[in-house]
C-alpha cells in the first residue's frame, strides 16, 4: 500500500501486506491520540483494515507555539 | 466500528467518551460541544458581535465555521505576522474561507503597525518569536474588537492547547498564570473585551477531524517558529498518557477548572489602569505592547535613515 505522512512535512512509503490502521500508525511510531488516518474521503478508524491496493495519508493533527 | 447514533459505519472513534461516530453524527457531537459549552460558560448570546481569531490553522476555521452554523455574528480578524511564505499562506486560506462563506475578515499587518513582522521583533527585542507574536496578537484582538464594536473575542484554543499550557504553568508553579487560565475571561476593565474559547472541550485531531469532514481548507503546514516549542513537548507527553489511559487532558483540565482555579481566583485580585500611552488595560503605567512598539519604532529609525522600513526579507 502507498502511505503518504504529513507530519507536517510529506514523506511517501510503500508497505506490504494488510494490517489495521492501529497496527499501521504503530509500526511507524505515529500516536493515534494525534494522528488522522485518511483513504480517499474517509477518515478511517483504529480497527479499519487497509489492504495493499490502498493509497492512505496520514496527517498530524498537532499544532503548536 | 459502529456508529453510537445509527449502527452505520464510524470515522471518528472517541475513546475518552466510550464513543464512535459516522460522519454526519461526528459533526452533530462537534456542534453539541460548542452548544453546552458555550451555554455552560454564558460566553455569548445570538445578541453579541464576536470578532473571531483567524489565523487560517484548523481551530480558527472550524470555530469560525461553526458559529456562522449556528446563526452567530461572527467576523473573522486575521493578523499578518509577517512570518514568510508560512503567513502568505496563513492569510490566503482565512482569506479564501471568509469568501467561500461570504463572512467579514479584517486583516491587520504587523508590518504597517510596527515596520517589522515577528522575526525582526524577535531580535529587536532579544526574545523568543513566540513571546513577541503572542503579545500582539493579545493586544491587537481586544484592541480591534473594542475599536469596531465587537463584544466578545472568540478564539480556537482546544483541549490539547489548554491542557499543555496547564502543564507549563504547573511545571513552573505560575500562579499569576494559572489563576487566569479560563476558557471563559469576563472583562474586568471598561477597555477589556470579554475573551472566550469555545472549543476548549474538543482534542485537537477532533477540530482537524471536523474539518477535514466539512472539507475546509487549513494550513497543515506547522508555524516554523514553533519548532522545539515547549508546548509541543507537552502535547506529546500528554497523548502518550492518553494513549494508555484516555480522558486524562480531559480530567486534568476540568480538574483544575472546578477544583483548583477558584481558590486561586480568590487569592488573586489584581487592578487594572489604563496605559498612559494607549489606554488599554495594564498593570503598569505603560503596557507591555506600547514598551515593545517604541523599541521597534525606535529601531526602524536608526536602521533605515533612508527611509526603508526595515522589514524582513
Amino acid at each position: 500500500m502507498d502511505v503518504i505522512i504529513r507530519n507536517p512535512v510529506r514523506r511517501e512509503l510503500q508497505l506490504q501486506g494488510s494490517r489495521r490502521v492501529k497496527q499501521l500508525l504503530k509500526e511507524l511510531d505515529l500516536n493515534p491520540e494525534s494522528h488522522i488516518v485518511i483513504r480517499g474521503e474517509s477518515l478511517l478508524t483504529g480497527d479499519e483494515m487497509l489492504r495493499d491496493e490502498d493509497r492512505v495519508e496520514i496527517l498530524s493533527a498537532i499544532s503548536g507555539g | 466500528m459502529r456508529c453510537i447514533k445509527c449502527r452505520g459505519k464510524a470515522s471518528v472513534e472517541l475513546r475518552r467518551h466510550n464513543s464512535s461516530f459516522c460522519s454526519p453524527h461526528y459533526l452533530e457531537f462537534v456542534r453539541n460541544q460548542l452548544g453546552r459549552n458555550v451555554k455552560r460558560l454564558r460566553m455569548f448570546t445570538p445578541e453579541d458581535r464576536i470578532l473571531v481569531a483567524v489565523s487560517g490553522g484548523k481551530d480558527s476555521l472550524a470555530l469560525w465555521d461553526l458559529l456562522l452554523d449556528a446563526g452567530y455574528s461572527a467576523a473573522g480578524l486575521h493578523i499578518q505576522l509577517g512570518i514568510g511564505e508560512y503567513s502568505a499562506r496563513s492569510a490566503e486560506v482565512s482569506r479564501d474561507f471568509a469568501r467561500s462563506r461570504e463572512a467579514e475578515l479584517i486583516e491587520f499587518s504587523l508590518d504597517d503597525e510596527l515596520g517589522m513582522g515577528v522575526p525582526l521583533l524577535s531580535r529587536v527585542l532579544r526574545r523568543p518569536p513566540c513571546s513577541g507574536c503572542g503579545l500582539n496578537k493579545r493586544y491587537h484582538f481586544n484592541k480591534i474588537a473594542l475599536e469596531r464594536g465587537f463584544t466578545v473575542v472568540a478564539t480556537g484554543h482546544n483541549l490539547d492547547d489548554e491542557a499543555a499550557t496547564l502543564m507549563g504553568n504547573v511545571l513552573r508553579w505560575q500562579r499569576e498564570q494559572l489563576a487566569r487560565q479560563s476558557p471563559a475571561l469576563e472583562s474586568n476593565h471598561p477597555q477589556m473585551v470579554r475573551k472566550v474559547k469555545p472549543l476548549y472541550t474538543l482534542t485537537e485531531r477532533e477540530t482537524a477531524s471536523y474539518c477535514l469532514i466539512r472539507g475546509i481548507d487549513y494550513v497543515l503546514e506547522e508555524c516554523p517558529n514553533a519548532k522545539g516549542a515547549h508546548s509541543i513537548l507537552y502535547k506529546d507527553i500528554l497523548n502518550r498518557i492518553e494513549t494508555e489511559s484516555p480522558g486524562t487532558k480531559q480530567q486534568f483540565f476540568q480538574g483544575f477548572l472546578t477544583r483548583m482555579r477558584p481558590a486561586l481566583q480568590q487569592q488573586q485580585a489584581v487592578d487594572l489602569l489604563a496605559c498612559s500611552k494607549c489606554g488599554q488595560p495594564t498593570t503598569g503605567e505603560i503596557c507591555s505592547y506600547c514598551r515593545v512598539k517604541d523599541r521597534a519604532h525606535n529601531y526602524v529609525a536608526a536602521n533605515a535613515p533612508n527611509g526603508a522600513s526595515g522589514r524582513d526579507a
